[in-house]
């Protein structure tokens, strides 16, 4: 039994013998650290002069914030299935009781603890306290809103929290102390408070609510809980046949995804400084939902990539109207392309793996690039268009529209349907097409979807 | 106690504009179980192709102008024409959302089905506005903008006579075409169950091209009415009006006809009660789309089915 000196340093194989508490708390930690490194470089200086310009710096943050959003969005309607549209009605919640508190009630309190402790740690204590509140007061709403909408199904639990996140809205709009119809930036008089909404929030703290909603989220998924939630979605009535209780599980996940998007409009409060219902409209609501259909509704890598998408796609259509509009109509074309290729064409070698992965890549890029050199460069479409009076900038929503509608007629399940992106996917071999029939005939809907409701009253399972 | 009855006729009046987008609604959703989230837009299409018309026939809103102020007469014919015209343009503009973006989509989830919808919405408003400019412009009036005294202090003002007059005409004309036409009775069918009404020799895709026509004309003829009594129209204007005639739809029973109309009635008069005598229990005016989508809330959790609408139970 004798021990030497070097059985003290932890041997590389050892550290699959770690507990998983340690490496959790180690990751977090390495989190942590990338995450203030990361934001000591969104400014301009930044991290030894290598800074973010404000702008892309300012697309991130919105980023994260969508992030929150998405992912907690497809706790309830993606993997339990219930259909909800008023996700912006809990964001509300969540900004306008973080704003109200922090401007009417903090100012002593931070006070006191920035004489304790140096002003970031006050900051950061009164900024936690403040998200908590606004977490609680979503998550109550949500309860509030959950308890006797979840029995309903489909299209009406849709229209129900769409009627809720209006009436939010309404309420708060006719509440005089944080602002009424003008919108809130400080403390109104003849209240006292703070001028203004201090910006807490930079991109440190979305950064760690995003990964803390993300880890949440996983978590629930992968565990006995989301195993019922996904049941729940597939096949309600089995669900509860199997002993489920599926309400208490239903408001479980609302109250949960309520929550986080108070969370995340506790941070839109203290990032954006001003807060107006103009903010909260049923479309931010449905932004979120795009946000998760574009990703994919059963996966939380496709919400996350969906959110990144949606929050940039305003801003490129801005500056590459063109580019986008010729990129997204030709995919159908170079799909068709592609698959007349593949078929006879191409080496074994890039048929499959990682290989093929990049050719489509290639491929694509090759495309886009020619049919920009045709489009713009030699037929000068944007002075034509421009020449003939039409503005496309004034058309960016229209685009956005139309790329929906688009979305939803060709890739009903969004970019990543039901799985989670990986490296697993660069691994995996593509199949060959048994004669004609493409891989995954169903075109991804899901198996309790996969026959058409028509309209029999026989097999009908809605509440009317 | 006029008051009352005052605010009761205006209640009525708003009520039977949403009793005609309510009627839209109710229809696609009984034939195909798909709430048609376009359907206030076609209602907005409907009042701007009224207006086109209006610019074609010559009638303009300014003074000296040609229009039903300056003549001092209603221009019947006039009216007659625009909503005649306006109620084509918008059954083919509904026709053309089924055909392109409903159609294809049916096979798919629920979801799929309303994200469209939703998407059909916003690509519709935002071509309007991209094209026209979200300012408001202001509809000429073809109906002469004088009043009638009922008695004490009730007045009740042309336009509200058209109003009233118009949709009750064309909810006879509906329910004439429902109960006594064959593409009625095929309607009626194919709202009880798809695939029979297939098996027994109807074409669907006709019949459900049908009824998204007959629907939109009828939210057109509402975006023209309404266009007289508040002539100032939007791009925008068809969002909130569309969802309040939701809400009419599922307060009466969605798929139920007579439910529809009854329930716009009750929405449009509980509006005008709540904003008359709101500031009597202290709720602002303001608090007047709060009404609508409170009362669907309360339906919904009370009694799902609606007024008039059955329950129908649920079978594994």
């Amino acid at each position: 039994m004798k021990k030497s000196l070097s059985s003290l340093i932890p041997h590389p194989s050892s550290l699959k013998l770690m507990p998983p508490f340690i490496k959790r708390l180690v990751g977090a930690l390495v989190i942590v650290m990338v995450l203030i490194a990361l934001n000591a470089a969104m400014s301009n200086e930044g991290f030894y002069g290598m800074g973010l310009p404000y702008y892309y710096s300012h697309l991130l943050r919105l980023a994260g914030i969508n992030i929150i959003l998405a992912v907690s969005l497809n706790l309830i309607t993606g993997f339990t299935g219930q259909f909800s549209i008023g996700h912006a009605g809990f964001m509300a919640v969540g900004a306008y009781a973080s704003a109200f508190l922090t401007v009417y009630y903090t100012q002593g309190l931070e006070q006191k603890l920035t004489a304790m402790m140096g002003a970031t740690a006050a900051q950061a204590i009164v900024f936690l306290i403040v998200l908590l509140v606004a977490a609680l007061a979503a998550a109550l709403a949500g309860l509030v809103v959950g308890i006797p909408s979840l029995r309903l199904r489909g299209d009406y639990l849709a229209i129900v929290t769409l009627g809720f996140a209006e009436i939010i809205r309404i309420l708060l709009v006719n509440v005089q102390k944080v602002g009424g119809p003008t919108g809130f930036s400080g403390a109104i008089a003849p209240w006292e408070g703070r001028a203004t909404i201090p910006q807490y929030a930079n991109f440190f703290w979305i950064g760690l609510f995003a990964v803390v909603t993300i880890v949440v989220v996983y978590n629930i998924v992968r565990s006995d809980t989301g195993r019922a939630l996904i049941s729940i979605r597939e096949d309600e009535l089995a669900a509860q046949a199997m002993g489920i209780n599926t309400t208490r599980y239903k408001v479980v996940a609302f109250v949960i995804s309520s929550a986080f998007a108070g969370v995340a409009g506790g941070l839109w409060a203290h990032y954006n400084s001003f807060l107006s219902t103009q903010d909260f409209q049923f479309f931010r609501s449905f932004e979120v939902i795009i946000m998760i259909v574009l990703g994919g509704m059963g996966s939380i890598t496709g919400s996350i990539l969906g959110a990144v998408v949606i929050t940039a796609l305003p801003e490129l259509l801005r500056t590459y109207p063109y580019e986008i509009v010729i990129a997204l109509a030709l995919i159908p074309l170079a799909a068709v392309l592609l698959r007349v290729i593949r078929r006879e064409r191409l080496p074994e070698v890039i048929r499959s793996g990682w290989p093929h992965a990049i050719f489509v890549l290639v491929f694509y890029v090759a495309l886009f690039l020619v049919a920009r050199l045709v489009l713009i460069n030699l037929l000068e479409l944007d002075y034509r268009l421009s020449a003939m009076g039409v503005n496309i900038s004034n058309y960016r929503l229209v685009i956005y529209s139309a790329l929906l509608i688009a979305m939803m007629l060709t890739r009903p399940q969004g970019l990543l349907g039901h799985q989670e992106l990986g490296f697993h996917w660069l691994k995996r071999a593509q199949k060959r097409p048994v004669g004609d029939a493409s891989v995954g005939a169903s075109g991804g809907v899901p198996i309790a979807e996969r026959d058409a409701p028509t309209a029999d009253p026989y097999k009908e399972t809605e509440n009317r | 106690m006029d008051y009352f009855v005052q605010q009761l006729i205006n209640g009525l009046n708003i009520g039977a504009i949403y009793a005609l987008i309510a009627l839209g609604y109710t229809m696609v959703y009984g034939i195909l179980r798909l709430i048609n989230f376009a359907h206030g837009d076609v209602y907005m299409v409907g009042a701007f192709v009224g207006l086109g018309l209006t610019k074609l026939l010559g009638y303009t809103t300014s003074i000296p102008g040609y229009n039903a102020d300056t003549q001092g007469h209603s221009l019947w014919g006039g009216l007659t024409l625009v909503l005649i015209g306006s109620m084509v343009g918008a059954a083919l503009v509904g026709m053309a959302i089924e055909r392109f973006a409903y159609r294809p989509v049916r096979k798919y989830s629920r979801m799929t089905t309303l994200i469209t919808a939703i998407g059909v919405s916003l690509l519709i408003e935002y071509l309007f506005v991209a094209q026209l400019g979200s300012a408001q412009r202001s509809f000429p009036s073809l109906v002469k903008n004088e009043a009638f005294n009922l008695f004490g202090d009730v007045r009740i003002s042309m336009p509200q006579i058209i109003i009233f007059v118009i949709s009750i005409l064309l909810m006879i004309l509906l329910q004439w075409i429902i109960y006594k036409t064959k593409i009625g009775t095929a309607m009626r069918a194919v709202s009880f169950n798809l695939n029979s009404a297939k098996l027994m020799g109807i074409n669907t895709d006709v019949v459900i091209a049908f009824t998204f026509a007959l629907g939109s004309a009828l939210a057109a003829a509402g975006g023209v009415l309404t266009a007289q009594y508040n002539p100032s129209i939007d791009p925008l204007m068809g969002i909130i009006t569309g969802l309040k005639a939701f809400v009419a739809a599922v307060l009466g029973g969605i798929g139920n006809i007579p439910g529809a109309v009854l329930g716009g009635l009750v929405i449009g008069v509980a509006e005008t009660m709540v904003v008359a005598y709101g500031s009597d229990i202290g709720l602002a005016s303001s608090y007047r789309d709060a009404v609508a989508f409170t009362i669907l809330i309360l339906v919904l959790l009370l009694r799902p089915s609606g007024l008039l609408g059955s329950t129908v139970q649920e079978k594994v």
